[in-house]
């Protein structure tokens, strides 16, 4: 690092945002210049679907800095602008704006954008989806009592918006084509639980539903079809299929993709002077022992981290376990590890009380991952037992007479 | 505005405007004060705002909720004054508190 380096970061989310402050917080002493489509300073996203859709927070509190910070930490800050090109020999971006900005180091904070279904009427108003503070706007306007509400896609973000609009007075309605909720990131008797949590507080969840089309009437939508030939009616519709990493201008520029950009534990892609971090990147697991894609606050700022420690030359931290988080009405979960090389698992408490925890096992008994429900202390022993990979003993993991801080001792 | 003093372990001061109704961690991370990481943005899901609330402050931020006491049983060096500083609600009467940080919170 030298002091007359310049940064380019493309994104202004939470990573692109956290790897700025980071960068100053480590004496990165150079230009810094962040450049985001979106209209507004790096916030966080994860209140969209819950605080802020309930209209208890505001545009100063989802701010991951307050807006003097840019200026005083001296970071160019260009949103509504998009970078369209990178030219990785001349080391220099291209934006939307016309402009042509040289870098000695690119770190692409791209993130990801929701997959769209291939059905009929997804153009029809109040047909929405949730990645932005724009779109938790339109959905937040759509929203209020008796309003009906259909959720395509039983994942996290389907069910947080599902139980933030329920306790808005609204009637949901979960749409999912699996045979139960959360079946792409969480375990049989997570999924069990929380389809359990959502209908006793009014939800209305049909499983193993395709859905055909969306229908409207005069450009506007009026209820979801179903593969069975059923409408559900609705005033809007929220679409939360999953999410499509955003690598196009990388691989355009060259730099080596999979499901993401293909980084190291440093961060760095197959350009030595390009970083990716957040939901772009395609990352080693070390405690898996594998390669895959996360989307989560926690990961994005462990790559800022990575990132702005290796421009900075400062030795990397021990790599985390991934961790998630999700809240969806007084139900908070914390999630710990993956269920990589997990054969079976271990309930601790009941799930009946909506307090318990879920432990993801080796045929050997060491902890994959932990999925934990209003019992923050097994998302924490989980935490240090996963990365210690020790053997533990099952029958004491259901025992609620042994306290998880014995199990990691 | 009360001012809040946050300390590092390594005893350098940061002493910042924190807002009346918002959180104790938030005044930390508004002001770049290094050592909060607040990795969750105060959803009391990952414990890296941990503080420890000096003596004579202790009546006046309260104390600690369930989750957050099942957090701190698992953070380092935690102490019987360990706090988590996105669940301390800043009031007109925590002017001139002062709160040290744990070393290698990141």
């Amino acid at each position: 690092m030298a002091e007359t380096d310049r940064v380019i970061i493309v994104g202004a989310g939470h990573g692109g945002g956290a790897v700025a402050a980071t960068l100053r917080q480590y004496g990165f002493k150079g230009a810094i210049t962040v450049i985001g489509t979106e209209p507004l300073a790096p916030y966080q996203r994860p209140p969209l679907s819950k605080a802020w859709l309930k209209g208890e927070a505001d545009a100063a509190s989802l701010a991951l800095r307050p807006p003097a910070f840019y200026a005083k930490a001296n970071i160019d800050l260009r949103l509504a602008t998009t970078v369209t090109a990178i030219d990785p020999g001349a080391k220099t971006v291209t934006t939307d704006a016309g402009d042509t900005i040289g870098y000695d180091w690119l770190i692409l904070a791209t993130g990801a954008r929701a997959r769209r279904l291939p059905i009929p009427g997804m153009e029809l108003a109040g047909v929405l989806e949730l990645r932005s503070a724009a779109d938790a706007d339109q959905l937040k306007a759509a929203l209020g009592p008796g309003k009906r509400l259909a959720v395509v896609g039983g994942g996290y973000i389907g069910l947080e918006a599902a139980a933030s609009a329920t306790a808005l007075g609204a009637i949901v309605t979960v749409i999912e084509r699996e045979n139960r909720v959360l079946a792409r990131v969480a375990s049989v008797e997570l999924s069990e639980a929380y389809q359990v949590a959502h209908r006793r507080r009014g939800v209305v969840i049909e499983l193993s539903a395709q859905v055909a089309a969306l229908e409207g009437v005069d450009g506007r939508i009026t209820g979801v079809r179903l593969g069975d030939g059923r409408l559900i009616a609705c005033d809007v519709a929220l679409v939360g299929v999953g999410a499509v990493a955003n690598i196009e201008l990388a691989q355009a520029a060259g730099i080596a993709c999979d499901l993401g950009i293909t980084v190291d534990l440093a961060a760095r892609t197959s350009d030595p002077s390009v970083f990716a971090i957040g939901d772009c990147t395609w990352r080693p697991l070390p405690h898996y022992g594998r390669d895959f894609r996360l989307e989560s606050v926690p990961n994005a700022l462990e790559q800022a981290r990575q990132a702005a420690a290796s421009i900075c030359g400062r030795a990397l931290a021990a790599p985390e376990v991934p961790w998630f988080w999700s809240d969806q009405f007084d139900l908070k979960l914390q999630i710990v590890g993956l269920n990589f090389g997990a054969t079976h698992t271990v309930v601790r408490g009941d799930p009946a009380t909506e307090s318990f925890a879920v432990f993801h096992l080796t045929d050997d008994n060491r902890l994959r991952a932990v999925e934990a429900v209003n019992m923050a202390d097994a998302f924490m022993a989980g935490r240090l037992l996963i990365a210690k990979n020790r053997e533990l003993a099952p029958a004491q993991i259901c025992d609620m007479s042994v306290a998880m801080k014995d199990l990691t001792v | 505005m009360p001012q809040v003093t946050f300390i590092e372990h390594n005893g350098t001061a940061h002493t910042v405007q924190a807002v009346i109704g918002k959180s104790l961690m938030e005044a930390a991370v508004d002001n770049a004060v290094p050592g909060i990481d607040a990795d969750c943005g105060g959803a009391c899901a990952c414990a890296t705002c941990h503080v420890f609330v000096a003596p004579e402050w202790e009546a006046k931020t309260g104390t600690r909720n369930e989750a957050e006491v099942a957090m701190l049983n698992f953070a380092a060096e935690v102490k019987p004054n360990s706090r988590l500083s996105c669940q301390i609600e800043i009031t007109a009467a925590h002017d001139g508190l002062v709160v040290h940080m744990p070393d290698g919170q990141h």
